[in-house]
């Protein structure tokens, strides 16, 4: 049942040590958020999971496979969105699994009229607003054939109503195709409404401080947010952050 | 239309330029060997187009060839180089202390070697075309966003997926911009080229013309070669403007 395992893995740039013997699981269909302070690793953990490094030490394994440094094992969103400037939406919704050598252009078409894109089919990403960039990110992981998603503060650059909406529809896609995801993010609220745990990393150099099992019912009311658990909650790990920063 | 909004200022300068010719060599009766005035040029490039438009194509077809063999070698030493980052280092420095010589001096080393055919035409005109293109095209190699290339690499693409999709169309706004050098220069390459011994071309026609001082005819040729250049300028910007659809209409410039 585990998707992904880190064991003990350490890593440094030069003099500046990033990661110190940081662990961590997610496990297959589960959606894990990793809170952490800024410069603590995050983007630089989901660099080595996904191969553009290796760690100095430790193990990552994927299904029980050992992926340090192999590329192409995951689909990752970047912190920005990274389009292709030159390519229309849909050659961009297309291209993660083009690399890989597998297309669908239906169902590409199909997820781009559910992210409320209808129409933009041709246009090219100078021609989007930023919500529209990062759905269009969004939905090029979703459609990349690999079975680990991971996010990178997908939604920091949004405005407070765009971001909900978007936590919604990547809520109800997910439900629909349940994939193990793993979400960087700055917001703890955000953390509490999308996922099942969160991870709370320490400063650096970084390792896993706390875990919290989010308790939540699926699939997620938006009603929950304004709940006294969700408060409770939402004081409990802002309480561990603090000491941290 | 932008061009006449913003081009008017220039162009009242230039027709102010000539009045002033025009009007100097009527007022001094300047002899028309020493400077014709533009109204004379004129005439004889409307007369004397019988006279000059077989060199003119004659010229047409080598800057055509020159270029086309130009910027296929700059832009494959740009690939080759850039796929070749040890070779870079060891090559570019000599690329750029090659501009250093002058291709006035190469000319007729060029002419002892490979004698007076085609070849040492072509030569010149790549070595004057393929300098710029190299350099803009490594440029835009090396600009390659470094989101994006970490994107591609941990999606899994290959280096060779990575060049065509992802390093190729970035750099390519920046091809275009050496081609358009390269497209002026190459019609003076053809010029010097054909200085070194052609049977046609506006080189040649130059040449007799100074030689047997019909300085109208030699501003003739001045005139043809700036037309001639500008004229190959707006055919690559035509197809930058057909191949480079990304880039936002209006300004230019992207917006993220
Ligand atoms: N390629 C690299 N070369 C050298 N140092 C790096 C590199 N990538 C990251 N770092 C360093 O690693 C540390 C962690 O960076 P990282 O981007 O992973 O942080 P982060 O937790 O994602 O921060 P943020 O929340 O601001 O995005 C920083 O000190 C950064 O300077
Ligand atoms: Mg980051």
């Amino acid at each position: 049942m585990t998707k992904l395992l880190i064991e003990n893995i350490s890593k440094s740039f030069g003099e500046n040590q990033v990661l110190d013997q940081l662990s961590l699981r997610v496990k297959e269909a589960e959606f894990v958020s990793i809170l952490g302070p800024s410069g603590s690793g995050k983007s630089t953990l989901f660099q080595l999971i996904g191969g553009l490094y290796s760690p100095d030490s430790g193990a990552i394994s994927l299904d029980g496979k050992r992926i340090n440094g192999k590329t192409g094992s995951i689909s990752y969103t970047p912190q920005s969105p990274s389009l292709l400037p030159w390519r229309t939406v849909l050659g961009n919704i297309l291209l993660g699994g083009e690399i890989v050598g597998e297309t669908d252009h239906a169902l590409a078409l199909q997820m781009i009229d559910k992210a409320g894109l209808k129409g933009y089919e041709n246009a090219y990403p100078y021609e989007l607003s930023g919500g529209m960039k990062q759905r269009v990110a969004f939905i090029r992981s979703l459609l990349s054939p690999q079975s680990l998603i991971c996010l990178d503060e997908p939604f920091s650059a949004l405005d407070e109503f765009t971001r909900l909406e978007m936590q919604n529809w990547l809520l109800s896609v997910w439900e629909e195709d349940k994939r193990a995801i793993m979400l960087v993010t700055h917001n703890i609220e955000e953390a509490l409404y999308l996922s099942d745990r969160i991870i709370v990393l320490s400063e650096k150099p970084t390792h896993v401080k706390k875990e919290f099992v989010v308790p939540f019912p699926r699939p997620r009311q938006a009603s929950i947010l304004l709940s006294e658990e969700f408060l409770n909650w939402k004081k409990k790990i802002y309480n561990e952050l603090r000491v941290i920063m | 239309m932008n061009i006449w909004h913003k081009g008017w200022r220039p162009v009242l300068v230039l027709i102010l330029l000539f009045v002033v010719w025009e009007v100097s060599c009527r007022l001094f009766e300047i002899p028309r060997w020493l400077l014709p005035s533009p109204s004379q040029i004129v005439l004889e490039g409307a007369e004397g187009w019988s006279n000059y438009y077989h060199h003119l194509t004659a010229t047409i077809g080598l800057t055509i060839l020159g270029f086309l063999i130009g910027a296929s070698v700059g832009i494959a030493v740009a690939v080759g180089l850039h796929l070749l980052p040890r070779l870079r280092e060891a090559v570019y420095p000599i690329i750029i202390l090659s501009q250093n010589v002058p291709i006035i001096v190469l000319a007729p080393l060029l002419v002892i070697w490979f004698g007076f055919g085609i070849l040492p035409k072509i030569i010149v005109i790549t070595l004057v075309c393929f300098f710029p293109i190299t350099v803009a095209t490594l440029d835009g190699f090396k600009q390659t966003s470094s989101e994006l290339s970490h994107y591609m690499k941990m999606a899994g693409a290959s280096k060779g997926q990575i060049f065509w999709k992802l390093e190729w169309p970035y750099a390519l706004p920046s091809i275009f911009s050496g081609l358009k050098i390269s497209a002026t220069y190459s019609v003076m390459g053809a010029v010097i080229s054909e200085w070194l011994g052609a049977k046609e071309g506006i080189g040649v026609y130059m040449t007799l013309a100074s030689s047997s001082f019909r300085t109208d005819r030699v501003f003739v040729a001045i005139f043809l070669i700036m037309i001639l250049s500008l004229v190959f300028f707006t055919l690559i910007v035509s197809l930058e403007r057909m191949i480079v659809k990304w880039k936002p209409k209006g300004d230019g410039k992207g917006r993220d």
